[in-house]
């Protein structure tokens, strides 16, 4: 296979990248070797891989991914406490150590990011309101996609009257301010239970968060539905669902893509504000949110608390973001060049 | 109306119109023609004569709104195909009708494989398992002439030439055997030799399985070469209705023989080509009187007056015109 590119080649001849799939066209056939034409895919994923920022986005969404997945575990197995573990054995006044100090105030690898008011180690407690973080940008972003992806495509491929019926409403629910909605709901249904309330921030930030992809696909199945092979497969006697999800969706792929990855971090800042007013995640459970409000209370005397979930969660937006920007570019070219 | 009389397509007075902002527009206005089982009939006319509207109106595949077919009888096999409810004329459409169209660099799914899209066809219609479909598809894709159709067969349309993308589409089309295929300008957009490796496929596909064709064009040489019968249309009208042989030997109206005139002659030297004067009129605003008069270079004052007769000529020939008679003589026919 003619696969290998020369690694100097991209200085020899500057080819942009939107040229790239032609180029992959033209290679020359060795023998009777049978050459596979470079996907799409493939070839997004190596101009993501061109793109620096994208890729240090990657790698830090990667880690934090990773190190919230397994962290709280490793950290019980190592120095055995868990995230919510409160000593009770001590009697010092001050519980809140600084990062890498023990209760003696010497060096200790047990507290790297230090301890909060009540004792509980830092670090496990980042990592876990890191699970919760990811968790709640990744569930709602899911909610989006599978709402918002199914909405839009039916609003764009049926048009006319229930189009605008079905959009209207999503620009009702827009115009409402539904950051006060939220806090509302969420207070007046506030649920006895930490879990119980992470349940209702998942149903109150699902349910705005697909409003802006309906739109998305909306417009580009808008597009899509007057092509031809849209008519060929009605000639062929393809129903409308069949077309619509087996047709259609999939052509928006891209689009979908590249703002499902930007509604993450944007899913996770509301959640992180939520929980900074209070309403959202509730001890002993944390989020980034509720540990950056925990840390401002005593900003001045134990900075820790606030600094690491602070850079932790804006290094992890910054990355998301820097990913999906990467990823747009990747996906469409075309867009990046206007 | 059974398939006694040998039609297996009968058509009678279809009126498409579609609402604009501009006004009605008449695309298909009154139109009645029929089919015989395994012939092959040609629709020829310039763009926006009402082609496409009167093929697409047949598998009611119209855009509605605007479009909207407004009276009319599509006789397929004895049924009105304009009566049936929408899940019944589904299962024709590319079952019993298939189209094959114009562009094959759009009417194929960029994001889905070869294999997928034809099997999609068989898996509806013939409720092949997924894979029987395959090895089916597998088996139309050699049909038509794709090389290494089996390890063609899962790439996606991108990695195909225009003219294997045109096989595709037709090995999809034939795949449930149809009794009846519409190919809606299926050469246009092919380079010369591809074309004619394409119109032989077809017909020689149409020799094995007895499927009667519908030849939307606005080559000449095309429906010289394929096609039994040939209707003329413009401005959603049918001009003229002939046998190939005769329409191009003893045409009997001004516009064929303007159309026939436009064809350009090898070996004519090197000249000016002939065109017919002026645009085709905007179907909107139609005047009383014959749509074509305004370009008929023998125009008279009742051709801008009065709308003219369908005259029949011979048993097999009809012209629109006012001097339908006088232009056929002028060709050397003999009017019955």
């Amino acid at each position: 296979m003619s696969t290998k590119k020369d690694p100097n080649h991209d200085e020899l001849i500057h080819i942009p990248p939107e040229m790239a799939v032609a180029e992959a066209d033209v290679r020359p056939v060795e023998g009777d070797e049978f050459v596979r034409g470079t996907s799409l895919w493939r070839d997004a994923w190596r101009r993501l891989l061109k793109n620096k920022l994208a890729v240090f986005g990657l790698i830090v969404v990667g880690i934090i991914t990773l190190a919230s997945i397994i962290g709280p575990t490793v950290i019980k197995r190592t120095f055995g406490f868990t995230p919510d573990y409160i000593p009770t054995n001590d009697t010092t006044l001050i519980r809140s150590f600084p990062p890498f100090r023990g209760p003696d105030g010497k060096f200790s690898w047990t507290h790297p990011m230090g301890t909060d008011n009540a004792g509980r180690d830092q670090l496990a407690r980042v990592l876990q309101g890191g699970q919760i973080s990811l968790f709640v940008g990744i569930i709602s972003t899911l909610v989006s996609l599978l709402i918002g992806v199914s909405y839009g495509a039916i609003a764009g491929y049926v048009g006319g009257r229930v189009d605008n019926l079905m959009m209207r409403v999503v620009d009702v629910l827009y115009s409402l301010p539904y950051i006060i909605i939220v806090i509302v709901l969420l207070s007046m249904f506030r649920s006895q239970t930490p879990r119980g309330q992470l349940i209702l921030l998942f149903v109150a930030l699902g349910s705005i968060s697909w409003l802006t992809m309906a739109r998305i696909v909306r417009g580009q199945v808008l597009s899509l539905k007057n092509q031809e092979f849209v008519l060929a497969a009605r000639a062929t006697g393809v129903s409308n669902t069949r077309i619509i999800f087996r047709h259609l969706v999939p052509n928006t792929l891209g689009p979908v893509i590249v703002y499902a990855t930007l509604t993450i971090p944007q899913i996770m800042l509301t959640e992180a504000f939520l929980s900074f007013l209070g309403v959202g995640v509730q001890a002993p459970l944390a989020s980034w949110g509720s540990l950056a409000a925990d840390g401002i209370q005593n900003i001045a005397i134990f900075p820790w608390q606030l600094i690491f979930p602070g850079v932790t969660m804006a290094l992890t937006l910054f990355s998301l973001n820097f990913l999906g920007d990467g990823l747009r570019d990747a996906l469409d070219p075309q867009m990046r060049t206007v | 109306m059974t398939s006694t009389d040998g039609n297996l397509l009968e058509i009678k007075n279809l009126r498409t119109y579609f609402e604009t902002e501009d006004g009605t527009v008449k695309a298909v206005d009154d139109i009645s023609f029929q089919l015989k089982r395994g012939e092959t009939l040609g629709i020829v006319g310039e763009s926006g004569s009402g082609k496409s509207v009167t093929n697409l109106s047949i598998i009611r595949l119209i855009p509605e709104p605007p479009g909207k077919i407004v009276s009319g009888e599509v006789i397929f096999n004895g049924t009105d195909l304009l009566l049936l409810p929408n899940e019944a004329i589904r299962k024709i459409r590319g079952r019993r009708i298939a189209m094959i169209f114009q562009d094959p660099m759009t009417s194929l799914n960029p994001f889905m494989k070869i294999s997928k899209q034809l099997m999609e066809m068989t898996q509806l219609h013939l409720g092949h398992t997924k894979a029987q479909a395959r090895e089916h598809a597998i088996r139309m894709l050699e049909t038509v002439g794709i090389p290494d159709a089996r390890m063609r067969a899962d790439d996606y349309p991108h990695e195909f030439s225009g003219g294997m993308r045109q096989r595709v589409m037709i090995a999809m089309a034939l795949s449930c055997e149809p009794e009846l295929l519409i190919a809606d300008e299926p050469t246009t957009a092919l380079d010369v030799t591809i074309q004619a490796q394409i119109l032989e496929l077809i017909k020689k596909l149409k020799h094995g399985t007895g499927t009667s064709v519908i030849l939307i064009t606005h080559d000449l040489g095309v429906v010289a070469g394929m096609t039994d019968h040939v209707i003329v249309m413009y401005a959603g009208k049918i001009f003229e209705q002939a046998r190939t042989t005769e329409l191009f030997s003893l045409p009997g109206n001004p516009y064929t023989k303007g159309l026939l005139r436009s064809v350009p002659d090898p070996t004519a030297e090197q000249g000016k080509l002939y065109q017919i004067p002026g645009l085709p009129p905007d179907v909107a605003h139609l005047k009383p009187g014959c749509p074509f008069a305004p370009r008929c270079d023998r125009a008279e004052e009742i051709c801008r007056q009065e709308f003219p007769p369908f005259v029949q000529l011979n048993a097999d020939h009809c012209s629109l015109c006012h001097f339908a008679r006088e232009v056929y003589s002028e060709s050397g026919g003999v009017p019955a």
